[in-house]
């Protein structure tokens, strides 16, 4: 029998639909590769079995009893920790939401539970999203499926690693500044970071309002736009939710599968993203993907964004100033943690500073204390104010750039998954990681990353990254879905395909079977 | 802690010019709250109208209520402000817990509505225009109980309980300019100001408008100057005075105070006071600098509100007439004296002795019967007097006055069962039979019969002794148990005892 963990949710949702397999059976090879090989990788913090199971046998009655259920019925899915579920609980990767069980469902989750999916359980995250690596969860960080020394990415590690890893094959994330492109990107799967306002982010926990953005996480492009489909529309509950009519992603993705989808395409090379700083292996890959593009025929400009060079700058100022904010509400009153002073008097401040003292780690209060001096008064306009103006002058260099080209492109990261412990000592050299992603979130375009190939040097998958004017996403997703496809003839099997496999048992079982 | 000493008033205004500024607090009366679904009312228990957005739980996110937008606009359109054609809210942050997101959302430097004006009336006819700087919206916090400790603060209390429930109701705070030159009127500018917010708010359906209830609440500032000097002094914030009468006292009581205390060469401490119903004082509160940071941003969960040139317009259309323009007209058009016209507004019936007046009684009647046997019986049954009765009956039971079919006694008994329930003023006095008998018949009988039993009395007035009928006329009213006009009997006994002869 096909390896169902294998398969993608389109290809699993066929199956489930012609009832060549259950969502039970479905579910439970997953929950079986999760129990095999998750205790290395921990890329879940929660796997909620019983519940997933008992959510699956449901499907399949509804789907026994004749009813017509969508595209990804029955097909299991990982879901961000930062998203609020009112059957798991919701942590944000913080030890001060620990245990914490929301007496609600973020929209997309419920967006998911209509469209029958099967939430497997929660994915692992740096605190908040703080973080490139998930180094900064409070629970341990996730390991990379290719290189189990290696980071995942982040803040969306978890949900990069589960789907990479086959746990899941699909996942939700969550991108304030490339929390899925990075995690992607340096994992070989696919991430989708839509135009802000195009997904809801009630229920998710916020990190920087105006920046957030929940979106896909997948092992193809064709998946990814099933998801955003699912996911994706106004939400009256989040009044930053745009009320704008959206064509089917996945019709866009299929239409990337035709010939010739690529001629003609205008692509800009973003001068600033490419480059200084990049790792040897990236750039080769990226300018065969380039190559391989005008060959395809695309047209090929360099476009240059001068303004960029100020946009990590830019997005550490205005990242924690909403930070201090947003994280103001976890003070042990309503929810989570409390923790009382060990000495001296028990009142409501004490307790309040107590409490986010022993919950929040060093990152997270790194910057809240960046955020809270950058709203202050006197630095309000020199942080925050000055911040938001580099934010302007990137949309314009966005807008102008998109006046020549019908996309961008460049690297999703300037190299490859570093080692654990590489930058964690340094601040500056993780924030640096986030140059290239961190521009489509302060304009708030969409963004994909998808696989372009390993790094010569260290056999480690390298992700190109793709965006689109606002609102453009389904041009994301024809552009992507025909990019994959093009690499993938040119290397004869997916890049996921060449990954490490991660468990001896699994593989002996399958051997016994061919035996 | 040492008494804080006055100084008499008089000489305090000698030696100082009072400098003033308040903040009013408008509750909305909206169905649901500012930025979420839930219902804003109170009574059942503590954080039942909640939700993750108001509970400031994780993921909660604002919407903003358009009903709030457009009471918000009229009120600002009522005092006169400009409306801002993009208008924001911002995040003031501070922790304290019953804010739940430790943060208010609160509008900064792009308020709704801004430079307004408002002019006053005092007793005494002296106008004053009291400058509206802005007028903001924003959610209000939970409500604190604290148990345990002596004074119902949290100082000393064992432990605080919070509810919610009002958390996230929508406000709109209304800022004055600097209030200088009102001198001695200085408190009862500050009376006037709040009332005639009061009564904007409830003329425009706004707000409940009660005081009692913290519809309306007051901030108010004061500061000191000395004679001569063009410094300003340093201000005191008096919080949530909560009476037209208390806002007055306090003002009063602030500048005795401060004079006291600068004359004395001491200084004011920039702070919020709180202020005691029952001994008429205020007391520290917490030190409030200029310096103190809030942090305000932009709120980035919330798009900027722009209102539509045409949709202001269109609530302009809707705006009542101004309270003081009203009040003025109808009083011309009453006819009713000074005295008896502010007895309508204070008692709050300007609208019910108005509606009575467009259901056909005259204005004096309706002012009497309102301020008089309505006013009397609200308050014994401790409601508002317009509760009682409606507009329409009280003016059907005066017109039964006026066409002699009832007494003012007999009236007064069927108003009592109107407010029964038992049916109109007509149907009551046909119920209980109250109607004033109007058949000279059996009022002749009743005379004929009160006379021979008093046979002096029949002499005393065939003596010409008139006065004497009062006595007969008595036992006649008596004998008709008060269902009767009495200047008609009398003008019957006279006759009767004449023809006697």
């Amino acid at each position: 029998m096909t390896d169902l963990i294998k398969l993608s949710a389109a290809d699993l949702g066929g199956l489930l639909a012609d009832g060549s397999v259950s969502s039970v059976e479905v579910t439970r090879a997953h929950l079986d590769h999760i129990a095999a090989v998750d205790t290395d990788l921990h890329a879940f913090l929660h796997v909620a079995a019983d519940a997933a199971l008992a959510t699956a046998d449901r499907v399949d009655a509804r789907r026994a009893a004749g009813e017509r259920l969508g595209l990804l019925a029955g097909v299991p899915i990982a879901i961000k920790d930062v998203l609020a579920t009112r059957d798991m609980p919701s942590t944000a990767g913080s030890k001060i939401l620990e245990g914490w069980i929301p007496p609600y469902d973020a929209t997309v989750v419920k967006r998911l539970r209509d469209a029958h999916l099967i939430p497997l359980g929660k994915t692992n995250m740096d605190e908040f999203a703080m973080g490139s690596s998930t180094e900064h969860s409070a629970y341990g960080p996730t390991r990379n499926p290719w290189d189990q020394e290696r980071i995942p990415g982040g803040s969306g590690g978890g949900s990069a690693a589960a789907v990479a890893a086959f746990e899941a094959p699909i996942a939700l994330g969550s991108d304030t500044g490339g929390s899925i492109r990075q995690p992607a990107a340096v994992t070989g799967s696919v991430g989708v970071k839509p135009t802000y306002g195009g997904v809801s982010r009630y229920g998710a926990i916020a990190l920087a309002s105006s920046l957030d953005q929940v979106g896909p996480v997948s092992r193809t492009v064709y998946d990814a736009a099933l998801l955003h489909d699912v996911i994706g529309g106004h939400d009256p509950l989040d009044s930053t939710s745009l009320t704008d009519p959206w064509p089917s992603m996945a019709a866009a993705a299929r239409a990337g599968l035709a010939d010739g989808a690529l001629k003609g395409i205008r692509i800009g090379v973003v001068k600033e993203l490419h480059g200084d700083g990049f790792q040897a292996g990236v750039k080769q890959r990226f300018t065969e993907t380039l190559a391989l593009l005008a060959a395809a025929g695309a047209e090929i400009t360099e476009v240059s964004a001068p303004n960029f060079e100020y946009s990590v700058a830019a997005y550490y100022l205005i990242l924690p100033a909403e930070a201090s904010s947003n994280l103001a509400r976890f003070d042990s009153v309503r929810f989570g943690l409390r923790e009382n002073p060990t000495d001296g008097p028990v009142t409501i401040e004490r307790v309040m500073a107590a409490t986010r003292d022993a919950g929040f780690g060093p990152e997270v209060k790194r910057r809240i204390i960046l955020g809270t001096y950058a709203l202050s008064t006197g630095y309000y306009d020199a942080y925050y104010g000055s911040a938001q103006k580099v934010r302007t002058l990137i949309q314009r260099d966005f807008d102008a750039a998109f006046e020549k080209v019908d996309l961008l492109v460049s690297p999703s990261a300037p190299t490859t998954a570093f080692k654990f412990g590489e930058k964690l000592a340094d601040p500056m050299a993780m924030y640096l990681n986030d140059i290239t992603t961190i521009p489509a979130n302060l304009a708030g375009i969409p963004g994909m990353s998808l696989p372009m190939g390993l790094a010569p040097e260290d056999g480690l998958p390298v992700g190109l990254q793709v965006m689109a004017p606002a609102k453009q996403d389904a041009r994301l997703y024809t552009f992507g879905a025909a990019v994959e496809q093009l690499l993938e003839t040119h290397w004869g099997h997916t890049l996921l395909s060449r990954a490490p496999a991660l468990a001896p048992l699994e593989m002996f079982a399958s051997e016994e079977g061919v035996l | 802690m040492k008494k804080a000493e006055l100084m008499d008033f008089d000489k305090a205004l000698e030696l100082y010019e009072p400098v003033l500024g308040f903040e009013v607090h408008v509750e909305l009366n909206t169905k649901t709250k500012m930025f979420c679904g839930c219902a804003n009312e109170f009574g059942q228990g503590a954080n039942t109208n909640t939700c993750p957005t108001c509970l400031g739980l994780p993921g909660g996110l604002p919407q903003v209520n358009r009903k709030a937008i457009e009471s918000s606009i009229r009120l600002g359109l009522a005092l006169g402000c400009d409306i801002a054609e993009t208008s924001r809210f911002a995040r003031k942050n501070y922790f304290y817990p019953d804010t739940a997101k430790n943060f208010q959302t609160s509008q900064y430097d792009e308020p709704i509505a801004f430079n307004g004006s408002l002019t006053i009336e005092l007793e005494s006819g002296r106008q004053v225009t009291v400058e509206i700087e802005r007028a903001h919206m924003e959610d209000d916090a939970g409500k604190l109980t604290h148990k345990g400790g002596a004074t119902g603060r949290i100082q000393g209390a064992d432990y605080s309980l919070v509810d919610y429930n009002r958390g996230g109701v929508p406000l709109v705070e209304i800022v004055t300019q600097m209030i200088e030159g009102g001198e001695a009127d200085s408190p009862e500018i500050g009376k006037t100001y709040v009332a005639a917010i009061r009564e904007i708010v409830k003329a425009l359906g706004v707000s409940n408008a009660r005081m009692e209830e913290g519809n309306v609440r007051c901030d108010a500032n004061v500061s000191l100057r000395p004679r001569g000097s063009n410094i300003l002094g340093t201000r005191t914030e008096t919080k949530n005075v909560n009476s037209l009468r208390s806002v007055e006292r306090a003002v009063r009581y602030e500048i005795q105070r401060q004079a006291a205390l600068l004359s004395a060469g001491g200084t004011i401490t920039q702070e919020t006071r709180h202020w005691h119903e029952d001994t008429g004082r205020t007391s520290a509160g917490r030190p409030k600098s200029d310096a103190d940071d809030y942090r305000y941003f932009p709120e980035p969960d919330l798009v900027p509100v722009a209102p539509s040139r045409e949709w202001v317009e269109e609530l302009r259309a809707t705006l009542p007439e101004p309270p003081a323009a009203r009040r003025k007209r109808l009083q011309a058009a009453w006819g009713l004296a000074n005295l008896e016209f502010q007895d309508v507004v204070n008692s709050d019936l300007l609208d019910a002795v108005e509606a009575t007046v467009a259901a056909g009684a005259t204005p004096q009647a309706a002012r009497k019967w309102w301020t008089g046997e309505v006013a009397r019986l609200a308050n014994v049954a401790g409601v508002a007097a317009d509760s009682l009765v409606r507009p329409h009956q009280l003016a059907a039971l005066i017109e039964l006055v006026e066409a002699g079919t009832l007494t003012d006694r007999l009236a007064r008994q069927v108003l009592e069962g109107v407010i029964a329930g038992e049916g109109t003023p007509l149907e009551v006095v046909e119920s209980r039979g109250l109607a004033v008998v109007s058949d000279d018949g059996p009022l002749i009988a009743a005379i004929d019969e009160a006379l021979a039993s008093q046979p002096d009395v029949l002499a005393k007035i065939r003596d010409g002794k008139v006065q004497a009928a009062g006595a007969v006329i008595g036992a006649v009213m008596k004998a008709m148990r008060g269902q009767a006009d009495a200047a008609r009997v009398r003008e019957l006994v006279l006759e009767r005892a004449g023809t006697a002869e």
